[in-house]
């Protein structure tokens, strides 16, 4: 059982690491980089490696894409209104 | 020392960057080819044009001026295209083989990591170069000599606590480097005319107090606070330690910031608490590893009692030093947030 779950998280490994240079975005990017970091903190902790994985999921799915988006919107990278705001405008 | 050097376009370095670049001509350097190509027959519609325009004018008045100019550019021009052409061909050709040896070499680069990983020795097994005496002594010896149950805390912070004192050294740099890069100037001068510019900023940096976030915050906040005060406190019992400590309670201090705003948070950490706490933390460390450093050297036992094993207040100093890396990765982590939204406190 842990097997399947191990390869199917690592399937999900490289999915995300090939999204994460395919995508347009740099928004959804950093999204996949999130998730990434994610599924990496769970594989620590199936290969027994708790506290790694407690710093996994800090520093690389919390603080690094939390400065990644602060980035993006200093370099005006985001929309600020986001897509919501004209689909309203124009309701 | 080093001479500055005012060769620079003579150097390999720089004919080599050209080579990369497709030895562009600097004002094109920033246009893709597909804007280059789609220059280039714009030109030729607009020579289509002058060649319909020119006929009119002889009508007016002939003119052997104007038949000249219009030979001259006739001549120009075919070369120019052609030259042109011949460059984005070029190009174009260049960005082939550089996709294709670039694919080439990355497939190489992981084959070969492959092989090497299909060659490593299986995850656990005994025979392996890493299971050697170090290892049987930090097993045998490790809970008797650190006094605490969880082995790689006190493998990291007891025998080797001189490298974590390196690496808490090196997130000390990187703030400064960061706090170098991003602080915003704090001029004293002029105050009157930035008054009027500050106030924008200062509202663009406050986050929106956006109510979900708000509300979910009021209760996170203090749990990943706790949880972060929790783990850095069980270093030395269960897994974590200082940084996986402090790098949760940093992370709590800016998911306050991001919902509160960077005033509320001032009221409990502020650039005067930032710098004692930083700055003290990394200076008693030190002490620490001197302490360390000097009874080892010289062969004296530790007066600090290890205490029973699995009690909070246990195992030497071990427990002061998690906290003290927890306090100045926690400052880190929020200083990160704080220098990259707004450069400064």
């Amino acid at each position: 059982m842990t097997d399947v779950i191990m390869i199917l998280l690592l399937m999900f490994l490289i999915v995300c690491a090939v999204g994460v240079s395919f995508t347009k975005s740099l928004l959804v990017s950093i999204v996949i980089f999130m998730s990434y970091s994610l599924i990496m903190s769970i594989i620590w902790i199936f290969l027994e490696s708790p506290d790694l994985a407690i710093t996994e999921a800090a520093v690389g799915a919390g603080v690094t894409s939390v400065l990644f988006f602060v980035t993006l919107r200093k370099i005006n990278a985001v929309e600020e209104d986001g897509n919501n705001e004209p689909d309203q405008k124009r309701l | 020392m080093s001479r500055i050097r005012s060769d620079y376009e003579k150097t390999f370095g720089y004919r080599f960057r050209h080579f990369v670049e497709g030895d562009l001509p600097e004002k094109n350097e920033e246009l893709t080819i597909e804007e280059l190509y789609a220059r280039c027959p714009k030109e030729e519609e607009e020579h289509v044009l002058t060649t319909a325009d020119l006929p009119k004018d002889p009508f007016l008045h002939h003119d052997e001026e104007g038949q000249a100019d219009f030979a001259a550019i006739k001549e120009q021009d075919p070369a120019e295209d052609a030259r042109r052409f011949a460059e984005i061909t070029g190009i174009r050709w260049f960005k082939k083989v550089y996709q294709f040896s670039a694919m080439i070499l990355c497939i190489c680069i992981i084959t070969m990591l492959i092989i090497t990983v299909t060659h490593m020795p299986i995850h656990g097994s005994s025979d392996t170069p890493t299971s050697n005496e170090v290892m049987d002594r930090y097993l045998e010896k490790g809970l008797k000599e650190t006094g605490s149950p969880n082995l790689v805390t006190g493998m990291i912070l007891q025998y080797r606590a001189f490298d974590t004192f390196g690496e808490t050294n090196v997130l000390f740099i990187s703030t400064c480097v960061v706090m170098l890069l991003l602080m915003a100037p704090k001029k004293e001068g002029h105050k009157e005319e930035k008054e009027d510019k500050k106030k924008i900023p200062e509202e663009k940096f406050e986050p929106e107090g956006d109510i979900i976030l708000g509300t979910v915050a009021r209760i996170a906040v203090p749990m990943i606070l706790l949880f972060g005060l929790y783990i850095l406190l069980n270093g030395h019992l269960s897994p974590g330690g200082g940084f996986s400590g402090g790098a949760i309670m940093g992370a709590g201090l800016i998911l306050h910031c991001v919902a509160f705003g960077f005033s509320k948070t001032a009221r409990f950490f502020n650039e005067h608490v930032y710098e004692v706490v930083k700055v003290g933390s990394l200076c008693l460390y030190a002490m620490i590893i001197t302490y360390y450093l000097f009874t080892g050297a010289n062969g004296i036992a530790s007066v600090v009692p290890l205490g029973t094993v699995g009690n909070i207040i246990s195992s030497g100093l071990i427990l002061p030093i998690n906290i003290l890396v927890g306090l100045e990765v926690a400052c880190t982590m929020y200083a990160f947030y704080a220098f990259f939204r707004k450069g400064g406190f």
